[in-house]
């Protein structure tokens, strides 16, 4: 009897402690990443006389170069090369002052050149014709696979996956919302700032509208196009827009702060990108999502030491860890979030759960049978392949780039100058 | 001088100089250059651990480290001083024409233009002097609209000019969002449809027609009926008014010719050497050019000296941040500190410190 009541009363305590979380007597914090983290594993011996060059567009200012940098310093610490064999060039813009550094790199001795903007892809190719001993690495671009040159090469994340899931928070969020009584579920309205109406953009908002609809099926969302990818003003004014049009939840794909600093100040609940703002945001940050590029490093670096071949088109996903999450700030996301993520992750893992699963979302009211997009970048703006196989839509298969650039219902683009 | 001791505190005024001599101004500003790299030595040392010797053999390095850093530095050089060379006939007449960022864009856009529209269907001699004509155009148009409302209406020229930088650049990735179909906003080189490679050197063309515009301007603004009358107006309105001249033409035709270069300047920036454009093209060097011309007092053989100053700090600077892994912010600290005492040394060229031991009491 005794011993029964003991356990009463601890529970009691348990659900007391709890509940001061809850009411905001004390902060619960950040929880661990609901992806477990992959090691980099370092098994290759590399030569004193290897370098490795990075060309970024910006500095560490911008979020976007801050991750390339900081997977410089991760990898660097991982294998043990010294400051001489690594050369990072920042500030290196979408001109001409690329392939001049590029064979500047290659003068040096600089086995591999790694550039991070997309804006790269034309002087890349330019000097990789020059420098044939020499692999050009390049993120997200899209013309290795027809540009024919043994040492150009993309590479691109799975990123898809991750927004998915950073989705499946948000909804969890407007599901919490909905039972607290504080929206209805057909106001479950969410807001999203986007760059530019590119495939990379597109691909990414609809697979965390896709996330959040697997959990809240009334979700709708609207997105607001700012015509760049680092705008501080423009980002804080289409969130503030998103918010005045009824958006009870933000997330944006765009570098500055301008979207989650908005939001902390409306109260509104955010999910990052490229890192996460809980330290300036602790009342509204969810989650974020990121490409981690060590992994990719570590391939790159491992292939010249050991002298096989790069693949022309390279997309890591969450088990290569290219793919990663933040933690999920328990004060603000529903609660069981961590748990339904590490779920769906398992789902990815076996197959059971695909993002672009064709009967989960519809075009024009129809459902996708069959999708020719304009994979091959020619030029042209043809579509040329079939992407629509095994009843999902196929993103990053074809060529490491995002080329999902369909508009599906639920998702309605405020302005489409952009 | 004296050196009696005096009861009451030294006092010291200034006092404009009548002439300097050559050697002397030469000293100034060898002692100011090396002020300058023992100040910036010390903030170096004190802000990060480098050696500030190290620092300096990498900022040299940076700028004549390899072949093509050095082909690189006179391509940048060549570029900047071009657009020192559109705003000086402007600034000489005092108008503050701080549009130049734009009148290039803008001339680059309508080249990057012609190349998308024409190129291909023409044969390329015939492609090229369109692009010449059309950039020209541009930029003529972008300056001279703000000097049109300056002549008739009196309207404030460095209000008008700046405002026409942001229609430039919007226009730009306006342009940018028609001409490139899946929204990227990066439109993909054409250099099949740029400029002839001279000798397999691809700046050469480049640097050599900006050679010819240094000794045309400097030929225009010192020994043509034109340059004399931008001097009078600059000098002063009414002066240019009695003794005849008619300020608005002055104005408007001077503007054309700014407008015109900087046009050149775009026409080389995208038809010389990016084939593509993108809002950055420009790259501030509109702005830049302000610094280089009245550094130079508006000659354009110094501006040769003054922009290779500054392109070489600047590549020197990218060459520290790269070597030592420091942000740029701490070589744009030199560079700002370098550039403070090249430019405060010209207070000591043209005034002197006359120090006095008997204060105004004693008088």
């Amino acid at each position: 009897m005794k011993k029964l009541l003991a356990l009463v009363l601890a529970i009691v305590m348990l659900f007391c402690f709890a509940g001061c979380g809850e009411n905001g007597g004390k902060l619960l914090g950040m929880s661990e990443a609901p992806i477990e983290a992959v090691e980099v594993k370092v098994d290759y011996e590399i030569p004193d006389d290897f370098k490795i060059g990075f060309i970024c567009l910006h500095d560490e200012n911008s979020t976007y170069d801050l991750n390339f940098l900081n997977a410089v310093d991760a990898i660097q610490k991982a294998t043990g090369l010294k400051d001489e064999q690594v050369i990072v060039k920042t500030n290196i813009g979408e001109d001409d002052a690329c392939y001049n550094t590029a064979k500047d790199l290659a003068t040096q001795g600089c086995k591999i050149i790694f550039a991070n903007s997309f804006g790269h892809e034309a002087f890349m190719i330019k000097a990789a014709k020059e420098f044939p001993n020499v692999e050009f690495c390049h993120a997200t671009g899209t013309k290795a696979h027809t540009e024919g040159l043994a040492n150009y090469h993309n590479a691109f994340a799975s990123i898809y996956q991750g927004r998915y899931l950073a989705g499946v928070a948000a909804g969890l969020k407007l599901n919490e919302m909905i039972k607290e009584g504080k929206i209805t579920a057909d106001k479950a309205k969410m807001g999203y700032v986007g760059a530019f109406t590119y495939a990379e953009v597109i691909s990414g908002y609809t697979s965390f509208y896709l996330g959040a609809k697997s959990v809240c099926p009334s979700v709708t969302m609207d997105v607001q196009f700012t015509g760049s990818w680092y705008d501080p003003t423009e980002e804080k004014n289409a969130a503030e827009a998103l918010i005045a049009k009824n958006c009870v939840l933000i997330s944006q794909h765009a570098d500055s702060m301008g979207a989650p600093g908005a939001c902390e100040a409306a109260g509104i609940p955010n999910v990052s990108y490229n890192g996460a703002t809980y330290e300036s945001c602790p009342e509204t940050f969810i989650v974020s999502s990121r490409i981690d590029w060590t992994p990719y490093y570590n391939y790159i670096i491992k292939s010249v030491v050991k002298g096989e071949k790069i693949a022309a088109d390279w997309c890591g996903g969450i088990a290569e860890g290219s793919v990663v999450l933040t933690g999920v700030n328990q004060d603000v996301a529903a609660e069981g979030t961590v748990a339904k993520i590490k779920e769906v992750v398992k789902g990815f893992a076996e197959g059971t759960v695909k993002v672009f699963d064709t009967k989960t979302f519809t075009v024009e009211g129809k459902e996708l049978t069959s999708y020719v997009a304009d994979v091959d970048d020619m030029g042209d703006y043809k579509p040329d392949t079939e992407v629509v196989a095994d009843g999902a839509f196929n993103e990053s298969v074809k060529r490491s780039a995002p080329y999902f650039d369909l508009k599906i219902d639920g998702i309605t683009r405020l302005n489409e100058k952009f | 001088m004296e050196n009696t001791k005096a009861k009451n505190s030294l006092s010291f005024h200034i006092v404009k100089r009548e002439q300097t001599v050559w050697y002397k101004g030469l000293a100034i500003r060898a002692i100011a250059v090396l002020l300058a790299l023992v100040v910036s030595g010390i903030v170096i040392t004190l802000l990060t651990d480098k050696n500030p010797l190290a620092v300096y053999k990498s900022m040299w390095s940076g700028a004549f480290g390899m072949d093509i850093r050095i082909w690189s530095l006179f391509q940048d050089v060549a570029i900047l001083l071009c657009i020192s060379l559109a705003v000086t006939p402007a600034f000489k007449m005092k108008f503050w024409n701080i549009g130049a960022e734009g009148q290039v864009l803008i001339g680059g856009l309508a080249t990057i233009s012609v190349m998308m529209f024409l190129g291909g269907k023409i044969p390329l001699p015939l492609l090229l002097i369109i692009m010449i004509v059309a950039s020209i155009l541009a930029g003529i148009i972008w300056a001279v609209v703000p000097a049109i409302f300056k002549a008739f209406w009196n309207t404030n020229e460095t209000l008008f000019t700046l405002m026409m930088n942001y229609v430039a650049i919007q226009l730009v990735s306006y342009f940018l969002k028609v001409f490139v179909k899946t929204g990227s906003g990066v439109l993909f080189p054409m250099p099949e449809f740029g400029f002839p490679v001279l000798f397999n050197q691809p700046y050469l063309l480049n640097i050599i027609i900006v050679s010819a515009l240094t000794i045309a301007v400097y030929i225009y603004l010192k020994y043509t009926k034109q340059g004399y009358e931008i001097s009078v107006v600059g000098e002063s309105q009414n002066t240019a008014n009695y003794i005849g001249i008619n300020v608005k033409k002055v104005v408007i035709r001077t503007l054309i010719v700014s407008g015109a270069l900087c046009g050149i300047a775009g026409l080389l920036l995208v038809g010389g050497t990016n084939h593509t454009i993108n809002t950055e093209t420009a790259g501030g060097r509109g702005f830049t050019a302000i610094m280089v011309s009245w550094l130079a007092k508006f000659n354009p053989f110094f501006m040769v000296v003054t922009s290779f100053i500054i392109v070489f700090l600047q590549k020197g600077a990218q060459q520290v941040s790269t070597d030592f892994r420091l942000p740029q912010a701490i070589s744009d600290i030199v560079t700002g500190i370098i550039l403070f005492f090249i430019i405060g040394c010209e207070f000591f060229l043209n005034y002197k410190i006359v120090v006095s031991k008997n204060g105004k009491e004693n008088d």
